[in-house]
């Protein structure tokens, strides 16, 4: 029951803010009493809870098995050599956030990614290019 | 009982124990990491396999079922056993080079005949320094032993798994260092951990710089508890009291003068016991709650503020700290030593009275706190032959103690000896029986009544701060409440010798006990130094000059 009702308010601050901070952390703790070392522990266990600000795009690439044996590695690659961060990392000007994910449900167009969690398939180099071209 | 099989001889099981410990009690040698009696089986290791019907099960999240059959030497297992502590191997010997032998890990690779580490090891991690817990996650294999004590036994919730699979690490609340937050230094993460990841920051280097200085007048005390441990340390069997050996190597480590924490406990008792009767003649306010601890102490700072506001918990410094003080402020005056020129060392089972001796308010009465391993560190680094030491007396100016003074290092201890001291002086009359049998043991939560002119006195006793957590719940019941942080008491400390064994933490309490019976004097107040100390500086407990020495004050601390 605790972790269900960890987990909503997780989501709920996710939402709001982007990003659950120490001070949201502390807000669920003073609400729910649920410890920070837990609240932390959950946050950080779940790929679309993060613990840190992001980037005005949240860019999100599945490395599942589909994505994966269709190049996702490369992408990734790409991206991090592109932006100028690894994965989990936020570009100083704030813009871009990247991710590795798992499995986003588009196995039948992989490789894949989610931009703000709007899907785009099907990808390759240029149309990388092309997207993040339209991000202003 | 349930009838199984194992490697084709016929066993009987106890059904309501897991495998591992059941095989383990019927002479099975089987490696294990991550379980720890007491608590729950998570299998983070798989070291404990064995072979059940052609499979693989880790035996200490499975029970007997009639029929089973078990293997535990099959080709088998033992390749999986191999492989998986070959895993852990590369985060653990990467910076542990020494095969240690208080290391699990090094224990069971060097049983399996492993030498060379094949994976790299994967993360890098800061070590995370305080001034009594360390912490070197370079170390940790994941195991979660740590974790769940100090979430299931202690309540503290300070560290947990942040992370998920190959980024999974131990770790405060959003990547804090243990001293910025609220962990309470008690240490039973320290005596939980297999390989050493977490410890108790050293304070050797700066003890033996001063010792080395002559212009210094070091002296050194020693915890009740530490008399019926420190054997252990140099291979005597656990619940030899070795009180005499300890004074003596001591002194040839070159302590100007060996002083006895249990007379600092005796006047703990006075005065605390003087502070309950007080409470009882007003009417309260009830219960009072003992401060010896200062993991407890640092807990209720942090959750329990209410206590401090409430008045609830007692003033009294904790022994140590009460007899630092009068190191300084009696024996240094008494025997003309300018009182800069005295270094107070205690050797303590603790590590959060290393955190305590940093407290502004106790103005370095203290000025160092060495752990019982420590000391025996010290020893060692001096080559005595500590097991064939002829005995000594600790020195008398500030080393006589009472037995009250010795079961402090029980869980229960502080209580009896308050009980003892409280009944006397309340009532004029002498008590028939010293013993309070209610309150011996290592049960979680103990409780008894006594009658005192008249008056039905309750009280009650927890140790482990989730069992402090339970009786704090209906405190309201009570008059007088103890609280120690280690189940157990300081026998089971953070700083006692590893590896943990409750059979261990039995045999100190039995020593303790025992000590306790052995000696002359029984009572606080009937303690010719104690007595003195009043007499010739004090006044009587509670006066004011005592309230400047001898007591202290607690803060709200936020979370
Ligand atoms: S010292 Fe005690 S409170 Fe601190 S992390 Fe270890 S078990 Fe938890
Ligand atoms: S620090 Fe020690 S007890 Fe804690 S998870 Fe790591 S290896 Fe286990
Ligand atoms: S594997 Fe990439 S979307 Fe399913
Ligand atoms: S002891 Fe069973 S898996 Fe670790």
């Amino acid at each position: 029951m605790q972790d269900i009702i960890l987990l909503n308010e997780l989501r709920k601050v996710q939402d709001k803010e982007g990003y659950v901070s120490e001070k949201s952390a502390r807000k669920i703790n003073k609400k729910t009493g649920i410890p920070l070392s837990r609240i932390y522990a959950a946050a950080t266990f779940y790929a679309k809870i993060h613990t840190e600000p992001q980037g005005k795009y949240v860019i999100e690439v599945c490395n599942s098995p589909s994505c994966y044996l269709n190049g996702s590695l490369n992408l990734i690659k790409y991206l991090v050599r592109k932006l100028k961060i690894k994965s989990g990392q936020t570009t100083k000007d704030k813009k871009f956030s990247l991710h590795i994910s798992s499995c986003i449900g588009c196995c039948d167009e992989a490789p894949a990614m989610l931009l703000n969690d709007k899907p785009y398939t099907k990808l390759t180099k240029e149309k990388i290019d092309e997207i993040l071209k339209k991000c202003k | 009982m349930t009838k199984v099989k194992v490697d084709n001889k016929e066993f009987e099981f106890d059904p309501n124990k897991n495998l591992l410990i059941n095989l383990k009690e019927n002479g099975f040698n089987i490696p294990h990491l991550c379980y720890q009696e007491g608590l729950h089986p998570e299998a983070r290791c798989r070291l404990c396999v064995v072979e059940i019907d052609k499979k693989l099960i880790t035996s200490c999240s499975h029970y007997p079922k009639e029929g089973m059959e078990i293997k535990t030497k099959t080709k088998k297992v033992k390749r999986a056993r191999k492989v998986n502590a070959e895993l852990l191997m590369p985060e653990h010997m990467d910076k542990c080079f020494r095969e240690n032998k208080h290391h699990d890990l090094c224990n069971i690779i060097s049983d399996l005949g492993l030498k060379k580490v094949r994976f790299n090891p994967k993360k890098k991690y800061k070590v995370d320094l305080g001034a009594a817990v360390i912490r070197d996650d370079n170390l940790c294999i994941n195991c979660g032993r740590c974790v769940q004590v100090c979430s299931d036994i202690q309540a503290t919730y300070a560290i947990d798994f942040a992370g998920r699979a190959h980024h999974e690490h131990v770790t405060p609340y959003y990547e804090k260092d243990l001293p910025e937050m609220y962990c309470t230094k008690c240490g039973q993460c320290i005596a939980a951990c297999p390989v050493g990841a977490i410890s108790e920051r050293e304070h050797l280097k700066e003890v033996l710089k001063v010792l080395k200085d002559k212009n210094k007048h070091v002296i050194v005390q020693t915890a009740p508890s530490i008399r019926a441990s420190l054997g252990e340390e140099f291979g005597m069997p656990p619940g030899t009291l070795v009180t005499g050996k300890m004074v003596a190597a001591l002194r040839k480590c070159g302590f100007d003068k060996v002083f006895d924490t249990n007379l600092g406990a005796d006047m703990t008792i006075m005065e605390e016991a003087s502070e309950f009767l007080e409470r009882a003649k007003k009417g309260g306010p009830f219960p009072m709650i003992t401060t010896c601890c200062p993991a407890w102490i640092k807990f209720m700072e942090h959750f329990h503020h209410e206590l401090i506001k409430g008045k609830n918990m007692s003033s009294c410094k904790s022994p140590h700290e009460m007899l630092g003080n009068l190191i300084k402020n009696y024996y240094a005056p008494n025997n003309k030593i300018k009182k800069k020129d005295i270094i107070v060392v205690s050797i303590m089972p603790c590590t959060a009275k290393k955190f305590e001796s940093t407290r502004p308010e106790l103005a370095s009465d203290v000025n160092y706190v060495l752990t019982n391993r420590e000391a025996a560190l010290l020893i060692k680094h001096f080559n005595i032959d500590f097991v064939n030491l002829p005995d000594e007396n600790f020195d008398p100016a500030l080393g006589i103690s009472t037995g009250a003074g010795a079961v402090f290092g029980a869980t229960g201890g502080v209580m009896e000896a308050a009980l003892r001291t409280a009944y006397e002086l309340g009532t004029g009359k002498q008590l028939t029986k010293i013993e309070f049998d209610q309150i011996r043991g290592m049960e979680s939560i103990k409780e008894g009544s006594m009658i005192v002119n008249g008056i039905e006195i309750k009280f009650a006793v927890a140790n482990g701060l989730s069992n402090a957590e339970k009786l704090l719940k209906i405190k309201d019941r009570y008059h007088f409440i103890e609280i120690m942080a280690c189940p157990g008491g300081c026998i089971n400390g953070g700083g006692q010798p590893l590896p943990y064994s409750k059979n261990k933490v039995q045999a100190r309490m039995n020593a303790i006990y025992e000590e306790d019976a052995r000696l002359p004097l029984r009572k606080s107040h009937e303690n010719p130094v104690v007595q003195k100390i009043y007499k010739d500086c004090l006044g009587k407990p509670l006066s004011k000059k005592a309230h400047k020495c001898l007591h202290t004050h607690y803060y709200k601390r936020k979370l």
